[in-house]
């Protein structure tokens, strides 16, 4: 958290020596907390200082990063509690979990679905993250035998779980190449926890329930030299969870208690649930409330796809609106003969309306209107997808030229412009497509040029 | 079912006092305090009762509160929500004609019969009922008043739940049968909508002059929503009387918007603005169905999974994600999204005790 210039100025000698170019040590400290200024222009500044305003300028909640080359996650670095004041920046991992109790071959399926599994959403490619392997059994050599299979099915991260070191040291020599996350340290068993972390370069989970004792654990862990720390404060039920996670990102924010609770959480919703129904809302409130890495006890295609676009809805930037050009987008080969509709330029609506053209195979003239990324109602209560807009845009497109007709599909959702825009552009029949997407297929089938 | 390995107990000592913590070595190690991060927020939402019973000049079986928080939804370290959410369920005045198969198999045939329907949904133990007008009627002619009229008797005749009225969202029709309805159902602390910019002087007139209730909808901006609750306002309806409707979208389609909206209302309301501090109402269900990973289970890509199943998450996931940021009435459509949204509504709730 940043400080301010007289927070600074409290860090600084305060012998006013002039040295930094400022007159005062206090001008000088408000340069710095404006960052117009360097610290090290200061002569006399003490360690301490100097550390204090190192770590004031570290983001709040520490970037943690598992896997390697393009499979790597990376979560943390947050600086907000609502997305709406700038934006969540790192998306949280969702993994699936399997233990070495399950039978060997079901997990090698499991695994190799996880990580296979690709479903595309507005034109992007979404995926799963990574594998969660516990040790249920005890069993070092169990252990690490399920690690292997996992290794040698995916190449995204792992998440390895369980108390005993030694198992856990048997299952990371099976991990090549790729840094997991140990999980996890607890109070009996984080002196050898923290080694295994420092040994293997790779970040720790702690482990303690309720903030006090997880703050108190998280200091010792830190104090033996392990930096890469994910939070577990134990809360699993929907309540606690989401009041926890609240008060550990407000707590990271405000820096309290001296920035032991500045990393991101790691959360399990299968546990506290008993169907996948359950677990997949919990997984959603973790998604929109502050968890760093989702651990899911069941994967199936029909909430994966559902948990993956709230993922990627809720950590769009509300500050860039997600768009497509405006312009001509022709689709499937489209002739002068052929059909032509307008709509905006916000994605959702673009790649909802090409798909369902596209998907019918008939050839087709899509305009894309500058709605500046609002969708069409939105567009149109908001005045940027209105008749002057839509008739600019044909007017200005180009597109007269490539049709040889005059017939200009609008979405339904704006049926009260047909008339207005008859008149703005004279000579155009205008013809009312449906409200939603989905219906476009069966209205194409009527087109007559 | 309460297994829960870890309870949140919703307190942390401060300054443990008795004797000294040691790790594992014996060494003493410092307890540090861990200060609750509360806010000191000055504004409350205020409380909306909708229904009236027979001691309140209705002949509803019960009255629903909503609203009432002075947190953001169930931070219960800072301070205690006073009311859960409430689940509505739409039904329409007609067997709808574009709804998902996978909706209007569930329902079956009291889709034909709104009074049956009415029941059906009452036996769901829900809290409320929407019932949606539709444009035309089942022949395809435009709805009239005194089919709008009948239907509302129907309904209010079947069940007891209290009642929230859709128009067709068409503002003139929207204006002769919601009048039409408000007349029929006198008394009944009725919620009329949908009542917009355009609209809202004939609705509100028709709410004051038969004692009901607004849901007013603006497109997911806090601007525009407080600006219909003044409008609302200014015309003499009590704010009590009104509720806000921000627009939502369906998971995968801007549900963010909405989502943002509706937690910067929020915020706007526990931060001391008057005209912010309605509950909100919002139509997950009807958003989410009209999409087409609800909607479709054919030609569909394999990484979509099983249709019903995905659907169902598509409606119960967006309704979770507005719960989150302060839903006071989510309008649902599917049985089993009722079921599932209702045990989340209900483990949120739960204090954990």
């Amino acid at each position: 958290m940043a400080l301010t210039g007289l927070e600074i100025y409290k860090l600084l000698p305060k012998t006013n020596c002039k040295d930094c170019g400022f007159p005062t040590c206090l001008a000088f400290a408000m340069k710095l907390a404006a960052k117009q200024a360097e610290l090290a222009a200061c002569p006399d500044v003490s360690e301490d200082a100097k550390a204090a305003l190192e770590s004031a300028a570290a983001p709040p909640v520490r970037l943690i990063t598992i896997g390697a080359d393009e499979y790597k996650i990376e979560v943390g670095n947050e600086t907000e509690l609502y997305r709406h004041n700038k934006a969540f920046f790192h998306m949280p991992g969702l993994l699936v979990r399997v233990r070495d109790i399950q039978p060997l071959a079901e997990v090698e399926e499991l695994v190799s679905q996880v990580d296979s599994y690709a479903v595309d959403y507005v034109g992007m490619v979404l995926n799963l993250d990574g594998i969660a392997v516990e040790s249920a059994s005890g069993d070092g050599a169990k252990f690490a035998e399920y690690v292997k299979v996992a290794c040698a099915n995916t190449k995204r991260p792992l998440l390895l779980m369980a108390d005993d070191p030694e198992v856990m040291k048997a299952g990371l020599a099976e991990v090549e190449g790729s840094t997991p996350l140990i999980y996890a340290a607890r109070a009996d068993n984080w002196q050898a926890m923290a080694e295994l972390a420092k040994e293997h370069s790779a970040p720790l989970a702690v482990y303690a329930e309720g903030l006090e004792p997880l703050v108190e654990l998280v200091k010792e862990v830190k104090e033996s030299g392990v930096e890469d720390i994910v939070l577990d404060p134990g809360t699993r039920d929907f309540h606690g969870s989401l009041n926890v996670l609240t008060e550990i990102r407000r707590l990271a924010l405000e820096a309290k208690p001296d920035r032991l609770l500045g990393y991101p959480v790691v959360a399990f919703p299968g546990e506290s649930t008993e169907s996948l129904a359950e677990e997949s809302m919990l997984a959603g409130q973790h998604i929109a409330k502050y968890a760093g890495f989702i651990v899911m006890d069941h994967f199936d295609p029909a909430v994966a796809y559902p948990l993956l676009a709230l993922r990627q809805n809720i950590y769009t930037d509300p500050r860039q609106p997600v768009q497509v050009t405006p312009g001509i987008y022709e689709i499937n080969e489209p002739g002068p003969n052929d059909q032509l509709m307008i709509t905006t330029n916000f994605s959702i609506t673009y790649f909802s309306v090409a798909n369902e053209v596209e998907g019918t195979g008939m050839p087709a003239w899509l305009l894309i209107a500058d709605s500046e990324g609002l969708s069409v109602l939105t567009g149109w209560a908001a005045g940027k997808f209105d008749a002057d807009k839509i008739a600019t845009t044909v007017k200005t497109s180009g597109i007269a030229e490539k049709v040889s007709h005059r017939k200009l599909t609008i979405p339904g959702a704006v049926s009260v412009l047909s008339g207005e825009l008859e008149d703005e552009l004279g000579g155009w029949e205008i013809l009312v497509g449906p409200r939603e997407a989905v219906d476009i297929p069966a209205f194409m089938k009527l087109w007559k040029e | 079912m309460r297994h829960h390995p870890l309870q949140y107990c919703g307190c942390v000592a401060i300054g443990d006092t008795e004797g000294d913590k040691t790790n594992l070595e014996g060494v003493a190690v410092m307890p540090v305090a861990v200060e609750t991060p509360k806010k000191e927020w000055t504004g409350q939402v205020r409380e909306v009762v909708l229904g009236a019973t027979e001691a309140e000049g209705g002949t509803r079986s019960k009255t629903v509160t909503v609203g009432g928080e002075s947190t953001l939804p169930f931070l219960d370290f800072e301070a205690p929500m006073p009311n859960p959410p409430r689940i509505a369920v739409e039904i329409q005045d007609r067997k709808p004609s574009d709804w998902s198969s996978v909706l209007l198999t569930v329902w079956g045939q009291v889709l034909d019969d709104p009074a049956a329907w009415a029941k059906a949904v009452e036996e769901l133990d829900v809290d409320l009922l929407v019932l949606k007008i539709n444009l035309t009627d089942a022949d395809g002619n435009e709805t009239t008043a005194e089919q709008a009229r009948a239907s509302v008797r129907k309904v209010l005749d079947a069940t007891g739940l209290p009642l929230i009225v859709f128009g067709p969202g068409q503002t003139e029709l929207d204006i002769d049968l919601l009048v039409a309805v408000a007349e029929e159902a006198a008394g009944e602390r009725v919620v009329l909508g949908v009542c917009d910019d355009k609209n809202y002087k004939t609705i509100v007139a028709a709410a004051l002059a038969h004692g009901h209730l607004v849901n007013g909808r603006t497109a997911m901006d806090v601007n525009l929503a407080k600006q219909l609750n003044i409008l609302i306002s200014d015309m003499g309806l009590p704010l009590d009387r009104v509720i806000m409707d921000p627009t939502t979208a369906a998971l995968g389609y801007g549900v963010e918007y909405g989502y943002s909206a509706m937690e910067r209302l929020r915020l706007a309301a526990l931060q001391g603005d008057g005209m912010t501090q309605q509950p909100m109402l919002v139509t997950p269900g009807e958003e989410a169905w009209r999409m087409k990973e609800a909607k479709v289970g054919e030609d569909v890509p394999q990484a979509w999974g099983d249709w019903e199943e995905r659907a169902i998450t598509w409606e119960t996931l967006t309704a979770t994600t507005l719960i989150h940021s302060g839903a006071d009435i989510v309008v649902l459509r599917h049985p089993e999204s009722v079921r599932r949204v209702e045990d989340l509504i209900s483990r949120l709730w739960n204090k954990g005790d």
